[in-house]
């Protein structure tokens, strides 16, 4: 079987066998932008959809099972209920950044997905900085958790973007290190070529020690990265309306709460990327089969997606003083001990290489 | 080293915590707790402490254990009770004695506190299991709790 999955190049000379090769380059992005857009959008719905049955069955509850077989449509009709509501907003906003807030939010995680790796071939966008673009990417959004929170005009939604800026610029830190940890091993920050360096065993297994803790720390900090439970002081419910969206309706509603979901798949994506190998198979049982890759990546990720809604439905949420210790005084030193110990390792040649 | 111990035992309390939701996950297929309401409503039972209204038991003659003291209006802190009563001869001693003509209850208006049922000193009224109590018009949640013509039971007020 052989199915090309090369889709930027594959579209791009479609395309430039009836136009001039500038507009076929646009037109290759623009209809590779559409199918990602359209491929997010639905897998953003369904992730919702996933994490309504895993916290019914965390809970001992079913879930949605109504609307369709399983409830399987039961994200699509809320889609549905939402685009069709009337767009509320206090009156004293401010009207323009009140607007663009959602849309910051969305395209800035819409963005960080053409940079994966879903197989060897189907990959948007492969720049030499993949890692950087993905770590600047993903704290831009929080431009827009906070534009929102200042531009809606109320006191819970501005302390509930306040509390993300505090949580974000910390833990984005935590990210970036311990990514960098694991850069020390690959030498790259070219997502494609990161998944090359694992063919000799996923990084998780060559880096062993530090790259477990690394891990651990990733998985912290990116959760609380997609300000979730239970770092979710952001819209925390109980103290604060929903936080920075307590004022937004219908469609922009569904924005940040279709961005929420994409996030946390691109929290799971990178730690896919980086510390299991992407798309390769374990023990490489699938080689021959190359566009097998996306299911091993979307595997992969949809295992850590789960492990995130498992910490969701476990643990309570930490006050403000409580995040802020655990990133500055647990998190960040244990990061900076952890890359000097993994780059004694890479020096001393200690890698385990399958 | 407490710096230490103390990652150690965060993690390990987390980890519990996990181990914990984990098993629920599992047997959550078997052990579902939600009833499927409008699909079981021929055979779905309510527990044993669920409050649907309050009601008043008569045994099979037709007797209530009510006798009019009006504890209960008393203690409903929304006036959801009210008891109309008179002084009627009581035909067997002959003697004057208060006596129920009719125990309002105001469904729509109660909380499900059920303070008057602890109020009560004969245990005259109860909880019921019912759970449907939609009406279209709400003169029907007015209701009168003691049935027409019945009468208290003999040897409650001892
Ligand atoms: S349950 Fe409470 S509110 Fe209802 S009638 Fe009894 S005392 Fe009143
Ligand atoms: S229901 Fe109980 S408390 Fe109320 S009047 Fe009758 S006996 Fe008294």
């Amino acid at each position: 079987m052989n199915i090309s999955l090369n889709i930027t190049k594959t579209i791009t000379e479609l395309l430039s066998g009836f136009m001039p090769e500038s507009a076929a380059n646009i037109g290759a992005m623009v209809t590779i932008a559409l199918i990602y857009l359209a491929i997010f959008a639905v897998a953003g719905l369904y992730l919702v959809l996933l994490e309504r049955k895993v916290a019914a069955w965390f809970q001992l509850r079913l879930g949605p099972n109504r609307v369709g077989p399983w409830g399987l449509l039961q994200t699509m009709a809320d889609a549905l209920k939402l685009v069709s509501k009337e767009l509320t907003g206090t009156v004293k906003a401010d009207k323009f950044l009140y607007n663009l807030a959602p849309y910051f939010v969305i395209v800035s995680s819409l963005m960080a997905l053409s940079v994966f790796p879903f197989t060897q071939e189907f990959q948007a966008f492969d720049i030499n900085i993949g890692l950087f673009f993905l770590i600047a990417i993903s704290s831009i959004g929080v431009i827009g958790i906070l534009l929102g929170g200042w531009a809606s005009n109320n006191k819970f939604a501005l302390i509930g973007a306040m509390r993300s800026g505090v949580q974000t610029i910390s833990y984005e830190l935590s990210v970036g290190l311990s990514l960098l940890t694991m850069v020390l091993l690959t030498g790259t920050l070219q997502l494609s070529e990161i998944i090359e360096v694992q063919k000799n065993g996923w990084l998780i297994v060559q880096g062993h020690i530090p790259a477990v803790i690394a891990f651990m720390i990733y998985m912290i900090a990116g959760t609380a990265e997609t300000n979730r439970a239970p770092f979710d002081m952001v819209e925390a419910e109980s103290e604060l309306g929903a936080g920075f969206h307590t004022e937004y309706s219908g469609m922009k509603f569904a924005y940040f709460f279709l961005a929420e979901f994409i996030n946390m798949f691109i929290i799971a994506a990178i730690a896919t990327t980086v510390f299991f190998g992407g798309w390769l198979s374990p023990f490489g049982i699938t080689e021959s089969i190359p566009w097998l890759g996306v299911f091993w990546f979307i595997g992969k990720t949809f295992m850590l997606v789960f492990l995130m809604m498992w910490f969701r439905w476990t643990f309570p949420r930490l006050r403000v003083d409580q995040l802020l210790t655990l990133e500055w005084k647990y998190l960040l030193p244990l990061n900076l001990l952890n890359i000097v110990l993994m780059a004694l390792i890479v020096w001393l040649g200690f890698t385990i290489q399958l | 080293m407490s710096y230490f111990g103390d990652i150690y035992k965060g993690i390990k309390t987390l980890l519990t915590g996990m181990s914990v939701t984990g098993k629920y996950f599992l047997t959550s297929r078997k052990g579902a707790i939600t009833q499927q309401y409008p699909d079981n409503r021929e055979t779905l039972k309510m527990f044993e402490r669920f409050r649907g209204e309050v009601v008043m038991p008569h045994d099979e003659n037709n007797e209530h254990r009510c006798t009019g003291c009006q504890k209960c209006e008393l203690a409903c802190p929304n006036g959801s009770i009210e008891i109309i009563w008179d002084r009627q001869i009581d035909p067997e001693s002959g003697k004057k004695k208060k006596m129920i003509d009719k125990h309002i209850y105001h469904l729509g208006m109660c909380t499900m506190c059920g303070l008057c049922i602890e109020a009560c000193p004969t245990d005259a009224i109860v909880w019921a299991q019912n759970f449907e109590n939609s009406v279209y018009d709400r003169s029907y949640l007015t209701k009168v709790l003691n049935q027409p013509g019945s009468k208290l039971k003999a040897g409650v007020e001892e």
